[in-house]
């Protein structure tokens, strides 16, 4: 399958690139790894005019780590998101999530920026972002401004950006040292898109109670999910076996996926449930620091 | 467009369109038909080359961005007086059949032990779970892997 025509440009700056998707009115597009959209033009899901290439751009490729949180550049790819052995206590959720993306090779050109654009719901950066309360930071000829990842997401492969929109950054709010999470996805193989799987981060009070639950689910829908009826099961209780068991049903009956040749509706509904047991159980039982 | 870039340490200068894949440019331009063309789409693995000393899909990867790039093809792995220890690996342990997948195999592999010549064996299939192989049952070239971690390391510890 080769590639549509295209022109391509690779501006050093976003002004530059901003201009460059304006003049091409909605059909010019940004491209980043290309890990994602090159395979997209070869099915001819999309027949671009010209790919504004972003590498070029300064600034793009930082992670930064402040009392805000972190705040990943669009252009931070997989594997220096895996290099970097600060996330492991400054947000552990987003390496133990990462760590299931792709396969070597495509882990060294796949984007942060570049998934949550392409919103496919079966990737883990879009329910990262979602689960986490995350914020991204976009540019485009109205000026910049402040996206919530709850707002991003519309449908498979469809974001609330416009045309002329790149996304600079993602900041995930900080996250306490104490606090439980766990990541649990399930694949036919490695590095495949998931079939289904959950995120989930809690807090405890004194009494050990869970509080501020979020639960977001990948592959179970048209966009990533949070889990509003597991996590409102879990709000305020022990996370006990009565409470995982209670959480897992409501999550099993909250979701309506849709079946593939990967896996039936039911099969993933009923995944749902026992990924988030075994996450919960992880969460609970992980030793806290 | 003019792209100029560096394949296997020659500098190359190419005249390409914007939509051809670098796998393409290697193979139709510059006559590297070592590397191969599975899928085109990025799953099978058979067109890894290095890039800037990084194991990448060269059919995702557009032509014009590898413009002032280093590219090391399966081409460039090999020496003129006799088979590198790793291609001698491969022979030893049988890590190829029909040889479709190997110039993927053998660059992916390279880039690896390059950078983490202590690889374990888990991280060695892990890394090569993005490369299909039809033949072999992949055992071969996990072993083939292995067995060649030990130059590697050598050539480590020689700079
Ligand atoms: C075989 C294979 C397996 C894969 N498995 C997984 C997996 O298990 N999990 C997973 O999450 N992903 C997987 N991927 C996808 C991979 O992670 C992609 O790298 C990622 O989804 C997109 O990142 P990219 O930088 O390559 O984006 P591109 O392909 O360059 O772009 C994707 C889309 O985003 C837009 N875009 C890119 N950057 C920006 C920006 N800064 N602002 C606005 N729009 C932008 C583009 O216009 C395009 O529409 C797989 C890919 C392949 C080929
Ligand atoms: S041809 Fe590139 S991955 Fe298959
Ligand atoms: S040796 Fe035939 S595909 Fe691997």
């Amino acid at each position: 399958m080769k590639l549509p025509h295209f022109e391509y440009e690779a501006p050093a700056s976003l002004d530059e690139a901003v201009a460059l998707l304006v003049a091409g009115d909605g059909s010019a597009r940004p491209i980043a790894g290309g890990q994602s959209f090159v395979p997209v033009m070869a099915f001819r899901l999309a027949e671009p005019s010209m790919l504004v290439d972003l590498r070029n751009i300064p600034g793009l490729d930082k992670i930064e780590i402040t009392d805000a949180g972190v705040r990943i550049g669009a252009m931070v790819r997989w594997r220096d998101v895996l290099d970097d052995a600060r996330l492991v206590e400054a947000l552990p959720l987003l390496p133990a999530a990462i760590d299931h993306v792709a396969h070597y090779q495509i882990r060294n050109r796949g984007t942060v920026g570049g998934s949550l654009a392409h919103a496919d719901p079966a990737a883990e950066m879009p329910t990262i972002a979602l689960t986490c309360d995350a914020v991204l930071e976009v540019v485009g000829s109205k000026g910049q401004r402040s996206v919530k990842a709850a707002d991003l997401f519309m449908g498979p492969l469809m974001t609330s950006l416009e045309s002329d929109e790149i996304i600079t950054s993602v900041l995930l709010p900080a996250w306490p040292a104490d606090r439980r999470w766990a990541f649990q996805e399930f694949a036919r193989r490695r590095g495949d898109f998931a079939l289904a799987g959950i995120a989930l981060f809690y807090d405890e009070d004194a009494s050990g109670a869970a509080h501020n639950v979020h639960i977001g689910a990948i592959s179970v829908g048209d966009t990533p999910l949070r889990l509003a009826k597991a996590e409102a099961v879990l709000n305020g209780r022990k996370i006990d076996e009565a409470a995982i068991a209670e959480a897992a049903a409501a999550a099993s009956a909250e979701v309506d996926p849709s079946g593939d040749i990967h896996a039936s509706a039911r099969y993933r509904k009923s995944l749902v449930g026992t990924l988030l047991s075994r996450a919960l159980q992880g969460a609970a039982n992980r030793k806290a620091k | 467009m003019k792209v100029d870039f560096e394949v296997n340490g020659r500098a190359v200068s190419v005249d390409v369109t914007p939509r051809m894949t670098l796998a393409d440019c290697l193979r139709h331009e510059l006559n590297l038909t070592g590397t191969h063309i599975g899928c085109e789409h990025g799953v099978c693995g058979a067109c890894t080359v290095i890039v800037n000393g990084d194991a990448v899909r060269s059919c995702l990867m557009l032509a014009v961005q590898a413009k002032g790039a280093e590219v090391t093809t399966v081409e460039g792995l090999s020496l003129e007086e006799g088979l590198t220890p790793l291609q001698e690996a491969f022979k030893r342990h049988h890590g190829l059949q029909c040889g479709f997948c190997t110039p993927g195999m053998l660059t992916t592999l390279h880039a690896l032990l390059s950078e983490e010549p202590e690889a374990s064996e888990e991280r060695i299939r892990d890394v090569i779970s993005g490369n299909l192989c039809r033949c072999t049952g992949y055992i071969p070239i996990i072993e083939a892997a292995m067995d060649a971690r030990a130059a590697y390391q050598q050539a480590r510890g020689d700079k």
